[in-house]
């Protein structure tokens, strides 16, 4: 079911489809200190060009902190990011998005008071090449770009049948929605890894396997790599390729699903220690 | 017929509140910071619009682009200067630093230029060389509209289309309603949001050089402290309309033009910034977002 993992030099796993490829991710010793709290601490995984990962761990053991950490949000005190082999320890927040990695938010952080279509066009602006005057002027530039960045939002909102909404104000848009339209806007941005902070928070279990089919879809039709926190075990069970564990700041296990779930580690990290009989 | 010429100087003046609380509202909108040095750039713009008209000989059209770019520099420059090193700091200490700003300028321009007022060429006087009034005559003579404050008008209304379109349509337009919202998940969005902030500022200075252009023409002394009241004012009206807002600064402008003059025509000039700030405060107990904004109430 799943594709066979092959070991990395570091202790990492790449799909045996992406092995000869450079990882679009890889994260040597990253961590960062809060005050004396290492809050993250060694972190080390690559994530192939194609895949699904999860990143999993009790509530507190420092996911979104890697996510903060890779978007730039928090800067590194230790450690190296490589995006598509490149360092990003230079690079600003805005230049790590241009650069191929987008996000969604634990909770949600749209802009409320755009249409739903603006959501998703304002994040296509690093890729729009008119400029102010343009703009001011109303060039032919202007009308061509905003045309193009129209159809593309229309096209994008239409893999989450979105696109009758797109003139509706995204405050507006019930729960789901809003959790697709994170998705969508992070698409926009064109990446070439998307990082997903709990995308099935607040969905039903039928909004889930929606969802499960989306993130699938959004794989291969975009040939991007996911990295993904959730708690919900099935859903992560179900997609992710690669899982890695977290728990107080530190990676505990790695591997398949099938590894993590029988792994006595993660057990321990999530049930407690089995006493002694 | 009286009333009419006290409701159009009323709106004429408040049109120059309504360009310069544009300025405030939409810096306060994008960075969350109330810039009191605002008001000081219009009265820099009106000092190098009056130094190309008397001491260059420049055509009044070009002292106003002269001034608008000047003004557009400088408003980038204290950004940059000294405000952006505090984009995380308190909002009290971004506040403070404002109001230094707004000393600096004012004492910069006392150095430069002295504390003597001058005399403001009006880009179009009240009467022209034949001697003639250059005013529009209605009603037989009875209500007369000055070109002045007909360029105003007309100048408020352009701007305020221009800045709803260029904030509705454009793609800076969009990031700059995304970067008010969220300026967080506007970076993670691939926004610059050093990069709009700037823009905003040079968009409120230019309106402020313009502002600065059209309140020295109609009232015609210019001293370093010139831009300190009308920018006070202006802020009021920005909050007035609800600040944040373009059409409450607009709309917040009109009204505090016009209340300031009926104030004066029909009650009394003294009075008439006590009756002005009193209706502020009366709207903000009724409405306490202002008239236009949008009460946001916080989530516990």
């Amino acid at each position: 079911m799943f594709p066979k993992l092959v070991p990395m030099p570091s202790p990492n796993l790449l799909t045996e489809r992406d092995a000869d490829k450079t990882p679009i991710l890889e994260c040597i010793n990253l961590g960062i200190n809060f005050g004396g709290l290492a809050a993250v601490e060694n972190f080390n995984m690559a994530i192939g060009r194609t895949e699904i990962t999860g990143l999993i761990g009790p509530n507190g053991a420092g996911k979104t902190t890697v996510f903060n950490l890779l978007t730039k949000v928090y800067q590194p005190t230790k450690g190296t990011i490589l995006l598509d082999g490149n360092d990003t320890h230079n690079m600003t927040t805005a230049q790590v998005n241009r650069a191929g990695i987008a996000r969604t938010f634990q909770n949600i952080r749209l802009f409320n008071d755009l249409t739903v279509e603006e959501n998703v066009t304002v994040a296509m602006n690093a890729h729009m090449r008119y400029n102010m005057w343009t703009g001011i002027f109303r060039l032919p530039a202007f009308w061509k770009e905003e045309r193009v960045a129209h159809e593309r939002a229309l096209e994008l909102l239409s893999i989450f049948n979105m696109a009758d909404l797109a003139d509706t104000k995204a405050g507006s848009l019930p729960y789901g929605a809003q959790r697709r339209l994170e998705i969508v806007r992070a698409l926009a941005t064109n990446p070439s890894l998307l990082l997903l902070d709990e995308p099935a928070a607040g969905m039903n279990p039928s909004e889930t396997a929606e969802l499960m089919e989306n993130i699938r879809k959004i794989r291969d039709t975009f040939q991007i790599a996911i990295l993904l926190i959730e708690h919900d075990m099935n859903l992560v069970m179900n997609i992710c390729e690669g899982i890695a564990v977290l728990n107080f700041g530190r990676i505990i296990a790695k591997g398949t699903p099938e590894d993590i779930q029988s792994n006595p580690a993660v057990i321990e990290a999530y049930l407690g220690k089995q006493k002694e009989a | 017929m009286e009333f009419l010429s006290y409701l159009i100087s009323g709106i004429s003046l408040g049109s120059v509140y309504a360009i310069i609380a544009l300025g405030y509202t939409m810096v306060y909108g994008i960075a969350k910071m109330l810039n009191f040095a605002h008001g000081d750039v219009i009265m820099v713009g009106g000092y190098i619009s009056f130094c190309a008209i008397s001491y260059l000989g420049l055509p009044g059209w070009l002292a106003l682009i002269l001034a608008m770019v000047v003004c557009t520099v400088l408003g980038i420059v204290i950004e940059g200067l000294a405000y952006k090193p505090l984009r995380s700091a308190p909002s009290l200490a971004v506040l403070i630093t404002a109001i230094g700003v707004s000393y600096f300028l004012q004492n910069t321009a006392l150095l430069i230029w002295k504390a003597a007022p001058k005399v403001y060429p009006s880009l179009i006087p009240t009467t022209n060389a034949q001697g003639e009034s250059n005013a529009l005559q209605l009603f037989g003579g009875q209500l007369s509209i000055s070109y002045i404050s007909l360029l105003t008008m007309a100048s408020c209304i352009v701007i305020m289309i221009a800045l709803t379109l260029f904030t509705s349509k454009t793609k800076m337009g969009k990031a700059m309603r995304a970067c008010s919202e969220d300026k967080g998940a506007a970076q993670l969005m691939g926004i610059n949001v050093n990069a709009t902030i700037s823009t905003t500022f040079a968009i409120g200075s230019a309106l402020a050089a313009i502002a600065g252009v059209l309140l020295c023409s109609s009232y015609p002394t210019l001293q370093p402290t010139t831009g300190s009241m009308p920018g006070i004012k202006a802020f009021t009206a920005a909050v007035f309309g609800g600040i944040g807002s373009i059409p409450g600064a607009f709309l917040g402008g009109l009204l505090l033009g016009v209340i300031e003059a009926m104030a004066k025509a029909y009650i009394s000039t003294n009075l008439a910034n006590t009756i002005v700030f009193a209706v502020l405060i009366i709207v903000l107990l009724v409405k306490p977002a202002g008239l236009l904004g949008k009460y946001v109430p916080e989530k516990v």
